[in-house]
């Protein structure tokens, strides 16, 4: 089927070749102009690399955004053990299961569990960032800010719990105390 | 009899290893970093700043240390297939005119100051310059490598082409200043014309003037006349298949046929020693300290010559083969022929 030929406005124009002028032709012209443009930016950057964009890396750094992951720490309560209570949220939300807890019985009535081991896996970890979204007691944060430093061997990209520990902080969240509060709130609100 | 030529000899001899290993050698060795940093400042980059001496970098110019050393370091390559000799040869068939050259260049006021007073000076640097032509055609048909021939006959058509209008664009020079003796007329140029303008060779020949510069970088083989090296389409060209400090070679060549170039344009446009307004009466050419400041001048206006074909290099794009043949022997050459004509007339009515 032979289609319809579009309306004249929709249609391509053809391009208007023109003969150079003599001033074109001589080049000497446009020369001048383009050397004019290149001087300006030499000119501009040997005095105050005006346009110069370059970051020369390992002497300046380009801050990172906010919400940059990388690796993870532990953050700490006020007398300085993990925030964690080993529900294993962050572990079952991993996907690539590189969190290992094992999980120790505490004689607090309002905090039950604690780690006794919490072991991350550097080399499995792909810092998507669901554990932190998991973790119902801001435990595991991911805003150190550091990147996954290289190793000699697999077994040192495995971080444990006082190496996460040590990079963690102290935070004002409350923690424990009576069932509700924060959860039970944002329950009833959906109810 | 014998003594005196001995004497000049020597002479001779220590005047050139002052001027060709001191400063074109130096000058063409720095020029490889300044080609790097000037490209990198116009394109809005850093450039090579990273070499450092015990954290000292200096701009990056350490960098000419640094390539130096690689380049002595890595293997020199003859490619199997090739004519061994020639290949090894070429470099320095190409290297040894370009330097040679420097020898009939007047850098001060005196004799004194120049290797040797030719009195066919610059027909000495174009006969010798051609012969650089060689080199770079030999390179590349010794390396057995089609890319490294296509290259070589580009060099060969374009150096040949070029030399013509190069040579016819000077005659109006020579007839302005009725020598052909770069000292006589670089002397030539410190008159002043109607006592304001100096009598430099880009006043009273503005239109040679720039026909010599874009000849002139075309028998440097840069860009925008570098299609003998193009690189989408030749890989480098005739010295494809050279490394190590056969390649350095080549890069020193392409440098001090630029900083010729530049001296050229220097003495014959831009009244080579003479510092504009500061006529050189006997009296100051026999100080030293005016010769001196005479030296100064040449090698600042060699300098800047040095820069404005860097920055060409940098602003303008190469052009196709066919263009650059047009180009030479359609518009150069008939202007310069032109030119040499109106020159004639000109002398000829006002005298």
């Amino acid at each position: 089927m032979k289609q319809p030929l579009r309306p004249k406005s929709e249609r391509a124009k053809p391009f208007e070749r023109r003969e150079m002028t003599f001033a074109e032709k001589l080049f000497y012209p446009a020369i001048w102009e383009g050397l004019k443009v290149t001087t300006k930016h030499l000119v501009e950057n040997i005095f105050g690399r005006k346009h110069t964009v370059t970051l020369e890396y390992p002497e300046v750094q380009r801050p990172y955004p906010e919400r940059f992951r990388g690796q993870h720490r532990l953050m700490q309560r006020d007398d300085g053990s993990p925030r964690c209570v080993a529900c294993m949220c962050c572990s079952t939300a991993c996907p690539s299961n590189c969190i290992t807890i094992v999980a120790g019985e505490r004689p607090e009535e309002t905090i039950e569990k604690f780690p006794m081991r919490f072991e991350i896996d550097l080399l499995k970890c792909i810092y998507c960032g669901m554990c932190v979204e998991a973790c119902p007691c801001d435990a595991i944060r991911m805003d150190s800010g550091v990147h996954p430093k290289p190793t000699y061997n697999r077994q040192a990209a495995i971080i444990d719990k006082e190496g996460l520990l040590a990079a963690g902080a102290k935070t004002i969240a409350t923690q424990g105390g009576t069932f509700g509060s924060r959860v039970a709130g944002h329950l009833k609100k959906h109810i | 009899m014998t003594a005196q030529v001995v004497e000049a000899l020597v002479h001779a001899a220590i005047k050139f290893a002052i001027l060709v290993p001191g400063f074109v050698l130096a000058l063409a060795a720095l020029m490889s970093w300044i080609e790097r940093r000037q490209s990198a400042m116009i394109q809005d980059r850093v450039g090579p700043n990273r070499a450092s001496i015990g954290g000292v970098r200096a701009w990056g110019l350490f960098h000419i240390i640094a390539d130096t050393l690689k380049f002595a370091l890595k293997e020199n390559i003859v490619p199997r297939g090739s004519n061994p000799l020639l290949f090894r040869l070429a470099p320095f068939m190409a290297m040894a005119p370009a330097l040679i050259v420097f020898a009939v260049m007047p850098v001060g006021p005196t004799n004194r100051w120049v290797v040797s007073n030719l009195d066919v000076g610059i027909l000495f640097i174009f006969a010798i310059g051609s012969l650089s032509v060689y080199g770079a055609t030999i390179a590349g048909w010794s390396s057995n490598n089609n890319f490294s021939l296509l290259g070589a006959l580009r060099v060969s058509a374009q150096m040949i082409s070029y030399e013509v209008s190069l040579a016819l664009n000077l005659v109006g020079v020579f007839m302005v200043f009725g020598s052909i003796n770069l000292q006589t007329i670089i002397e030539g140029q410190g008159a002043l014309l109607g006592g304001v303008l100096p009598k430099w060779g880009i006043v009273v020949q503005p239109v040679a003037f720039f026909l010599f510069l874009a000849a002139s970088i075309a028998e440097t083989k840069r860009t925008p006349f570098d299609a003998p090296e193009g690189e989408p389409e030749l890989v480098s060209g005739y010295f494809t298949e050279y490394s190590g400090l056969a390649l350095a070679t080549w890069f020193l060549t392409e440098f001090a046929a630029v900083i010729m170039v530049a001296m050229m344009a220097t003495a014959v446009f831009f009244g080579g020693w003479q510092i504009p307004w500061l006529p050189p009466t006997p009296a100051l050419v026999a100080t030293w300290w005016f010769q001196i400041a005479c030296v100064m001048a040449f090698f600042a206006k060699t300098l800047f010559f040095v820069w404005v074909q860097m920055q060409l290099r940098w602003t303008l794009l190469r052009m196709r083969y066919d263009q650059i043949m047009t180009m030479g022997w359609k518009y150069i050459l008939p202007i310069s022929l032109a030119n040499v004509l109106v020159t004639g007339l000109f002398l000829l009515l006002t005298r």
